[in-house]
C-alpha cells in the first residue's frame, strides 16, 4: 500500500468540508462582519479627518517625527488638488479607499491572531509539553508556502476577504505566540517566588505580575505580527481579498510598471506608520517593567 | 512555644528520593556519593528544629548547603520530600493550596536576596501587592502600605518606580511589602547580602530596632552566610552542612561549644568580642542594686568589645536599654571582662596550635 500524504491532505479538507460546513460557515460570516465594520468606520469620516487623527495618535504615542511621516506619507495616499497663485497643483495616488480596506483586513486578522496567539503563548509558557507540541505547528506555519494554503482557504471559506484573513493569520501568528511564551518564561524566577510568597492565585499570578513583566516583549511579538500581515496583502489580493494588493496585483498581470509601483509604494508607508506606533507602544509598556529580568 | 517546627525535613531533588533517602540515612553515604548512586541531590537532609515565639532564628551555612531551600520548605515554596512543618501546631505540609495561601497572606512573609520587587508597579503598588491578592479594598490597603512605609523610612517614595531606587532602599520597599500585613513569622532569605557592607550594617541595626519596636515581635526565620551577620542577629543560630544541621544554638554557643570540627573551623578567627552583643552577657538588675536613670546606657546589640571603655567609666553596672528607653538588664564589669578573656583564650590557643609562643595574654586581648 502506498501512502500519499498530498491525497490524505487533499481528502482531509474535502471531508472538512463536507462535514463541517456550518462551523466555516459561521466563521465566515463572523470574520466578513468584523472586516466590513472596520471598513465602514474607518471610511466614515472624511479621509483628510482621518489623516489628522492618524497624526495625533502617531504624536501621542511615538513621536513628532513619527507624526510627521504619517502626515505626509498618508496624505500622498491621497488625492490631493489645490490651487496656489492661481496655479493648479495635484498630487498623491489616490489608493485612500484601498488604504483603509487593507487596514480594516490587517487590523481583523492581527486581532485573530492575538485572540489566539497569545493564550496558546501562555499555555506554551506554562507547560512544557504544550511548547514542544506547539513549536513545530509554528515551524510548519511560518514556512509552508503562503499558495499552498490558499487553496485550501478558499475551498473551506470562500472567495474574498475572510479566505485572505485566515491564510494572514496562519503566517502571521507564530511570532506572537513565539514572543508570549518567552516573555512569560523571563520574568524572573524571583518576582514569582515573591508573589506566591504573599498568597497569589494562579490567575493572580498571571494577571498581576506573569503579563504585565511580560508585556514589553509580547508587544514586540504584536508588532511583528501586523508587520508579518501587511506582507500577505498582496497574496490576499490574489484570492480577491482587495485592499492595496489589487494596484500591485494589476500592475504584474497588465504590466501596468506605475500602478504597481504605486500599490507597493502604499503598502510600505502604511507598514512604517504601523511599525512605529506599535513599536513605540511596546517601548512605553517597556520603560516601566524594563528592569523586569534585572 | 514554638512558632515554628521543622521534622525531618528533607528536600531530594530528581531520581527516586525514597532510595536516596536510604542510602544516605542506612549506608550513611554522603551528598556527592548518593548523587553518583542514584542521580538525586539532597539539598535538605533531615532536618529539624523550632523556632521560638518572637526570637530571631538564624540559619546560617555557604553557598549549596541547602538554607534556602530549607527556608522555602516553611512556605512550602519548595514541596518537602520527607518531614512536616508546623506553624502555631497547624501542620503546614498538610495544608490544600487554599490554606496555604491564607497562611501565606496573614501569617508569613517573605523578604527575598535580590528584592523580588514587581518592576512594573510602583513603590507603594508593590508594597500594597500582598493586601491586593488578600481582596482588602483599596483605602485600607493604601493607608496600610503608608504606615509600612513609613516603618522603613521611605516615606515621600510612595510614587517612585523601583528601578530609581539604591540597593538599600529596594530592599527596605522588599521589607516593607512582607510587613504590611502584620506577619507574625517574618521569612529572610538572604536579605541583606546583595547590599553594600555599610547599608547591610545599617539594616541589620535597623531591623534589630524595629523588631523591638514592633508589639508583638516578629518571629524571624533569617537566612545568611556570613558568619558574623549570624552572629550579630541570631537569638539562635543553626549551621548547616551539606544539607544537614551541623549545630543549633545560641551565639555564645556555637562561639565556645561548637558541635564539630566542620563548625569549628568557622568559628575559629573571629573575635568574639566584636560580636558577641551585651544581650548575651547582661542580666536582670538586683533588689540590692540601682542604675541612674540618666546614666550611660548600651543598646542590647551593641557587641561588647564597646562596651569596656564605657563601664571603665561607672562604677561597675552598665544599663542596658531598649530603643524606647526602657531597662532589659544590667551588664558588670565582671562578666564583660569573662567573655573577654574566654576570648583571649581561645586566641592563645589557636596561635599555640600554629606554633607561636606569644605568652603575654594582654597581646592577645589587643
Amino acid at each position: 500500500m502506498r501512502l500519499d500524504l498530498g491525497d490524505a491532505f487533499a481528502a482531509l479538507i474535502e471531508w472538512l468540508q463536507n462535514n463541517f460546513e456550518p462551523v466555516f460557515d459561521a466563521i465566515t460570516v463572523t470574520i466578513g462582519a468584523t472586516i466590513t465594520g472596520l471598513e465602514e468606520a474607518l471610511l466614515f469620516l472624511p479621509s483628510w479627518v482621518m489623516i489628522g487623527l492618524f497624526t495625533v495618535l502617531a504624536w501621542w504615542v511615538a513621536s513628532r517625527g513619527v507624526a510627521t511621516f504619517s502626515l505626509i506619507g498618508l496624505t500622498l495616499l491621497e488625492d490631493v488638488e489645490f490651487a496656489l497663485f492661481g496655479l493648479e497643483i495635484a498630487f498623491g495616488m489616490g489608493l485612500w479607499d484601498f488604504t483603509m480596506q487593507t487596514l480594516a483586513l490587517v487590523a481583523t486578522a492581527t486581532l485573530l491572531s492575538l485572540l489566539i496567539g497569545i493564550p496558546v503563548g501562555i499555555w506554551a509558557a506554562k507547560n512544557d509539553v504544550v511548547d514542544a507540541i506547539v513549536r513545530p505547528i509554528l515551524d510548519f506555519m511560518q514556512t509552508m508556502p503562503a499558495f499552498v494554503y490558499l487553496i485550501p482557504a478558499v475551498v473551506l471559506f470562500g472567495l474574498g476577504q475572510v479566505p485572505g484573513v485566515i491564510a494572514t493569520f496562519i503566517f502571521a501568528t507564530p511570532p506572537c505566540v513565539r514572543l508570549t511564551n518567552l516573555g512569560i518564561r523571563q520574568v524572573s524566577e524571583e518576582a514569582i517566588e515573591a508573589a506566591k510568597s504573599f498568597g497569589s492565585t494562579p490567575s493572580q499570578m498571571l494577571f498581576k505580575v506573569e503579563l504585565p513583566m511580560a508585556l514589553p516583549t509580547i508587544l514586540a511579538g504584536v508588532n511583528q505580527t501586523v508587520l508579518l500581515a501587511l506582507s500577505m496583502v498582496v497574496i490576499a489580493a490574489l484570492i480577491g481579498a482587495g485592499g492595496l494588493g489589487d494596484p500591485v496585483v494589476e500592475g504584474i498581470q497588465q504590466l501596468r510598471i506605475g500602478v504597481g509601483f504605486e500599490g507597493g509604494l502604499a503598502i510600505v508607508i502604511l507598514a512604517i506608520f504601523l511599525d512605529r506606533i506599535t513599536q513605540a507602544a511596546g517601548e512605553k509598556a517597556g520603560s516601566s517593567t524594563s528592569q523586569a529580568t534585572a | 512555644m514554638a512558632v515554628i517546627e521543622a521534622d525531618g525535613v528533607w528536600k531530594i531533588f530528581g531520581g527516586d528520593p525514597e532510595r536516596a533517602r536510604r542510602l544516605a540515612v542506612e549506608e550513611g553515604l554522603s551528598k556527592a556519593e548518593v548523587k553518583e548512586e542514584t542521580g538525586s541531590v539532597i539539598a535538605v537532609n533531615d532536618a529539624s528544629f523550632e523556632v521560638k515565639e518572637q526570637e530571631i532564628f538564624v540559619v546560617m551555612g555557604l553557598s549549596g548547603s541547602g538554607k534556602s531551600t530549607l527556608l522555602r520548605c516553611i512556605n512550602r515554596l519548595i514541596e518537602p520530600t520527607f518531614g512536616t512543618v508546623r506553624v502555631h501546631d497547624e501542620e503546614v505540609t498538610a495544608f490544600d493550596d487554599d490554606r496555604l495561601r491564607q497562611l501565606r497572606r496573614t501569617k508569613m512573609s517573605m523578604v527575598f536576596q535580590n528584592f523580588g520587587l514587581f518592576p512594573h508597579r510602583s513603590v507603594i503598588g508593590n508594597v500594597e501587592y500582598g493586601l491586593e491578592v488578600a481582596g482588602i479594598e483599596k483605602a485600607e490597603r493604601r493607608e496600610k502600605a503608608r504606615r509600612s512605609l513609613e516603618l522603613v523610612g521611605l516615606d515621600g517614595y510612595e510614587e517612585s518606580q523601583t528601578s530609581e531606587l539604591s540597593g538599600g532602599m529596594q530592599q527596605r520597599v522588599g521589607l516593607a511589602r512582607a510587613l504590611v500585613n502584620d506577619p507574625e513569622i517574618l521569612l529572610m532569605d538572604e536579605a541583606f547580602s546583595a547590599l553594600d557592607p555599610l547599608i547591610r550594617a545599617d539594616m541589620q541595626n535597623e531591623l534589630l530596632e524595629l523588631q523591638e519596636q514592633w508589639d508583638p515581635a516578629c518571629t524571624i526565620l533569617f537566612i545568611t552566610h556570613d558568619l558574623d551577620e549570624a552572629l550579630k542577629m541570631g537569638d539562635r543560630i543553626a549551621i548547616m552542612k551539606e544539607g544537614k544541621i551541623a549545630q543549633v544554638g545560641t551565639p555564645t554557643e556555637i562561639l565556645t561549644r561548637p558541635a564539630d570540627e566542620y563548625v569549628r573551623s568557622f568559628v575559629e578567627n573571629v573575635d568574639r568580642t566584636k560580636i558577641v552583643p551585651a544581650r548575651t552577657v547582661m542580666r536582670d538588675l538586683r533588689d540590692d542594686e540601682t542604675v541612674a536613670a540618666d546614666g550611660p546606657s548600651v543598646s542590647p546589640h551593641t557587641p561588647i568589645a564597646e562596651l569596656l571603655p564605657i563601664l571603665l567609666d561607672t562604677d561597675g553596672l552598665l544599663a542596658v536599654r531598649g530603643s524606647k528607653g526602657t531597662l532589659q538588664g544590667v551588664v558588670s564589669q565582671d562578666a564583660v571582662m569573662e567573655e573577654v578573656v574566654e576570648n583571649a583564650d581561645g586566641t592563645r590557643r589557636r596561635d599555640a596550635r600554629a606554633g607561636r609562643t606569644d605568652e603575654d595574654p594582654e597581646a592577645a586581648v589587643a
